[in-house]
């Protein structure tokens, strides 16, 4: 069996690039809060949705919509919208995480499938066995707290399938459980569907030295010359105890292709890259090596190797807590 | 409107751990949430002491309810989370999981961690059994209306976090560990020196965030006094205190007095800065930009 490859589409044309790069699937989400990279200028209009939805279906991928913020009280119609819309262009899941609208969309659109974000940070078989019980959902998204036995043993215990993040943005903290963004500049992923938004990040000059704020707070500084990170929150460099470092996580990138063959063994069905806030060239790059790492995985071939190691973040990656003494 | 005190998030010596529920028998809240929040492996080091001090505040006339963790991932700590509910006390839950082990039909309450932010998510829990919900601490003013008047509605007692630390982040990881160079499994217990946790300072010296083991919270203590007017009307009905090192039973006393109008608006902040020195607050989740802004800053020069 061949693991699937869910690839982010930030645009239609990277939803195309993706597909005729080899990805079995594709997440996107509609131009609104409603998804959880509501960043200007990417994600879908309905049009664009339907055409992109056909596009892919007519090369045989599949076509997931993330609508996977939590919605706003008083609001709550702009969501379900969302999840009728993407009923309506074909969508072959929608992403969920909030618990209102798990409950609207299996009682309003019962044939649409369901598949749980890794926003409501299900990081249990019990929890995970809840939400199949409950609102008939057939995939979750672990959250990236697990280590690769952890996987295993949950799918030993649920019938649900899996999908984990394999490569790009790591979030360190409990997905869809996080504050710190709107704690320092207002938006926050849960609400808005951003995280350290750029409209709050300023570079300053001070002596030969670059400064990296986010929302007034200083969190990066590097020598003149030196690549600087984007001052994503959670990444930053901060003093505790008299040392001063990333105390959170260290400015890298997730990049769990060598663990491939364990996740396969793990009992993962599908294997999820982040980022549809990259370029479509990024993005096809991506899906070509992880398909065919994947398919080399599928005839007992060995893995190609290094192959992303240029297109992660800062130049330096991690397994995350795909092994066990990230904690 | 009502005080609840919240479950204490940090790592206490055990007589500082029952100290705090001794004096909270003769404080003037209704409701205390008490039990593990943050992290299992603390839970042996005063779980003995856990009923004793149940004990007390239920014969104090006091509410009382049993937090579950934040963050379920063990077996060990499913177990755990299970027997909860047999322990006949209220259960607070503060993660989505606890839904699989709570018989249908039993009441229980939601704390600020569960996700709700709408009124699908408040009916379904209330239809589920929920009686009462704090809600996440990140809610502006806006939503925190609408919701209680679904609540209102629906009999949910509303709830909004009133002061404390405010719980930003859980995560997987143990960032007081790491700090020491250690892993989580490892982490002899990094926390315990750190009782209102660590503060996090930006590369300027801003004071920005405090470490709690997995936890990440503000470095500023939310303050809600400038908001109890405002949190009465939109029909809020308990307000939540979040335990911190010194007299905490005079803190809620403070807010008791406010709510009562025995002293003004601003005096509850004035109170805190002078019997802790240098402390920051915020209230800027509900009526600010962001949540690290404080509407009475001009006080606190």
């Amino acid at each position: 069996m061949v693991m699937e490859i869910v690839c982010p589409a930030g645009t239609p044309a990277s939803l195309r690039a993706a597909v005729k790069a080899g990805a079995h699937t594709v997440y996107c989400g509609f131009a609104d809060e409603t998804n959880a990279r509501n960043f200007p200028g990417l994600n879908f209009d309905r049009t664009e949705m339907r055409d992109g939805i056909a596009f892919a279906h007519s090369h045989g991928a599949k076509v997931l919509v993330a609508i996977n913020t939590f919605a706003r009280a008083g609001s709550e119609p702009l969501w379900h919208r969302a999840i009728a819309n993407a009923e309506s262009a074909g969508a072959d899941a929608v992403i969920l995480a909030d618990l209102g609208l798990l409950a609207h969309a299996a009682s309003h659109h019962p044939g649409l499938r369901r598949h749980l974000s890794v926003q409501a940070a299900a990081a249990n078989a019990d929890m995970i066995n809840f939400y199949a019980r409950t609102f008939g959902v057939k995939r979750v998204v672990l959250p990236r707290v697990l280590s690769v036995a952890e996987i295993a043993a949950i799918n030993a215990e649920t019938e649900v399938e899996t999908e984990v993040f394999v490569f790009g943005g790591l979030c360190v903290m409990a997905e869809g459980r996080c504050s710190l963004s709107s704690y320092a500049t207002g938006q926050s992923p849960n609400m808005q569907g951003v995280c350290s938004p750029a409209s709050h990040v300023d570079y300053h000059d001070d002596a030969g030295a670059l400064s990296a704020k986010l929302g007034g707070y200083t969190i990066h500084r590097v020598t003149k010359g030196e690549p600087a990170p984007y001052p994503t929150l959670c990444k930053g460099c901060f003093k505790a105890d008299q040392s001063t470092g990333h105390q959170f996580e260290d400015p890298v990138s997730l990049n769990a292709e060598k663990l491939i063959p364990q996740l396969f063994k793990a009992g993962v069905t599908a294997l999820k890259i982040e980022g549809r806030q990259r370029s479509r060239a990024y993005v096809a790059q991506v899906v070509r090596n992880f398909r065919a790492a994947v398919d080399a995985q599928a005839a007992g071939l060995p893995l190609p190797e290094g192959m992303l190691a240029s297109l992660t973040e800062g130049q330096a990656a991690t397994a995350g807590a795909y092994k066990k003494t990230w904690r | 409107m009502q005080l609840t005190v919240g479950p204490n998030p940090f790592f206490w010596k055990p007589e500082a751990w029952s100290g705090l529920y001794d004096a909270l028998a003769s404080a003037p809240v209704q409701r205390i949430v008490l039990g593990e929040l943050v992290c299992s492996k603390r839970l042996p080091f005063y779980q003995d002491r856990i009923p004793a001090a149940i004990e007390t505040l239920q014969a104090a006339g006091k509410g009382v309810a049993v937090s579950s963790l934040a963050l379920i991932t063990l077996k060990r700590e499913r177990k755990l989370s299970a027997e909860l509910v047999e322990t006949g006390v209220e259960v607070e839950i503060n993660d989505l999981s606890m839904l699989a082990y709570l018989p249908q039909g039993m009441a229980f309450s939601v704390g600020p961690l569960v996700n709700v932010y709408n009124e699908g998510t408040l009916a379904w829990l209330a239809a589920r059994g929920a009686t009462s919900i704090c809600l996440p601490p990140e809610l502006p003013l806006e939503p925190v209306r609408t919701l209680a008047r679904a609540g209102r509605d629906l009999g949910v007692a509303i709830e909004v976090w009133g002061h404390g630390r405010v719980p930003l982040a859980i995560s997987g990881r143990c960032y007081h560990a790491r700090l020491h160079g250690r892993t989580k499994d490892n982490c002899q217990f990094a926390c315990e020196n750190d009782p209102d946790g660590l503060d996090v300072a930006t590369l300027d010296g801003q004071d920005f965030l405090a470490m709690n083991g997995v936890q990440t919270l503000s470095d500023s203590f939310a303050c809600s006094d400038h908001q109890i007017e405002i949190l009465q009307e939109a029909g809020v009905s308990r307000l939540r205190l979040s335990p911190q090192t010194g007299d905490f039973a005079a803190i809620c006393a403070l807010y008791r007095d406010r709510i009562d109008g025995k002293i003004k608006r601003g005096q509850i902040a004035a109170a805190l800065q002078t019997r802790y020195p240098g402390i920051r607050l915020s209230d800027g989740f509900l009526t600010g930009a962001c949540g690290a802004e404080w509407s009475g800053a001009s006080a606190q020069s």
